[in-house]
């Protein structure tokens, strides 16, 4: 690297970082507003309960609540690794 | 007769709330209004400092709740403009001290004796004091600065304003929200080591209402006790003008987002 490019160089743009995780959590958040509080943890203890039989990470699992009329919808999604291996017993 | 009642909240500490709550009611009270001022932050009174009628206190807000003083007795009139008062916080009581009821007693009250706007001026935190000072308003201000854990925090705000208010219990139609970029430094943006106004306006999907920069008048302002609207030569207490006038429904164009240009002495000279 020559002198010139030394003198040159720039900051590093820090606000497109902070600006790309502020749009990943922002969302994130909005999603699980005005959920139940419970959510976080039921989703930790299903997660000890999968990982017995199978490999799965956190973030496989997806719980959401969905109000309709009159009443509610708890969903859960699990992501299953590709080849699942059950684990022996 | 009602007042309209604004509240200026944020969720973080420290990024402008009380500075814009004074500049705000005294910049309504420029433009004729009858303005009361509530400090919400009990324990840690400062409104009072920043208004410069610190010495003037005999009874707060918390008095007026519980009966031992009348509305009269605890607003200040301002020394500067004889249409804007100031209801101090308590220093003593502590956070339990207001109620609900008390909070909406008092408003009420405000709005037969005529005032036009009260403005709120809530504690840091998403706690009882900040819940109270949002609970009844009809405007928000939501103070921001262009930095990480503001800007998330304005959203969990953004949020509450629009659930944990009576307008939304009621369904009396949303809150007006208002974001406010305070601490806005475009020397800084400009080379990507801060926030744009157009970052925080996408990420919070809300457009701001003005933007305040990042000013030494600020500090100076604080340190006299007279809010920065009134110094018309900052570019601080100019942007505020400006705020306050687009709340009023004005149109007026952002300023002060560009690095400000030295003149020709600035440049030979330094400064």
């Amino acid at each position: 690297m020559g002198i010139l490019d030394f003198l040159k160089r720039k900051p590093e743009p820090t606000a497109a970082v902070a600006k790309e995780r502020l749009r990943i959590i922002v969302a994130q958040e909005r999603s699980t507003r005005g959920a139940p509080d419970y959510l976080p943890l039921l989703r930790n203890e299903l997660l000890e309960v999968i990982k017995k039989y199978v490999h799965v990470d956190l973030e496989a699992i997806n719980i959401n609540v969905e109000r309709d009329s009159g009443h509610e919808i708890l969903e859960l999604s699990v992501a299953l690794p590709d080849h699942a291996e059950a684990k022996p017993g | 007769m009602t007042a309209e009642i604004i509240v200026v909240t944020s969720g973080k500490g420290g990024v402008g709330k009380t500075t814009t709550s004074a500049s705000l009611a005294t910049g309504l009270a420029i433009a004729g209004k009858k303005v009361a001022v509530i400090d919400f932050d009990v324990g840690l009174r400062n409104l009072d400092l920043i208004m410069g009628c610190e010495r003037r206190v005999v009874y707060d807000f918390v008095n007026v709740v519980h009966g031992e003083a009348t509305l009269k007795q605890a607003l200040i009139k301002d020394k500067r403009y004889e249409n804007l008062y100031v209801l101090a916080a308590s220093q003593t009581r502590d956070k339990d001290a207001l109620t609900q009821e008390g909070v909406e007693k008092v408003l009420e009250e405000l709005g037969k004796e005529g005032f036009d706007f009260v403005v709120c001026d809530s504690p840091a935190g998403i706690e009882k004091g900040a819940h109270l000072a949002m609970y009844f308003a009809d405007h928000a201000v939501v103070v921001v600065n262009p930095e990480v854990s503001s800007v998330r925090d304005s959203d969990r705000i953004l949020g509450l304003l629009a659930s944990k208010t009576r307008r939304a219990e009621r369904g009396d139609g949303a809150i007006k929200q208002h974001l406010l970029l305070t601490r806005y430094n475009p020397a800084r943006v400009a080379v990507g080591e801060m926030l744009s106004v157009k970052d925080v306006e996408e990420i919070l999907g809300i457009n701001v209402v003005g933007v305040i920069p990042e000013s030494e008048n600020v500090l100076a302002a604080s340190n006299a006790g007279v809010p920065v609207i009134l110094d018309d030569n900052s570019f601080a207490g100019q942007a505020y003008s400006d705020t306050v006038a687009r709340i009023l429904g004005e149109e007026r164009a952002l300023r002060f987002l560009e690095v400000p240009k030295k003149g020709f002495f600035q440049r030979v000279f330094g400064g």
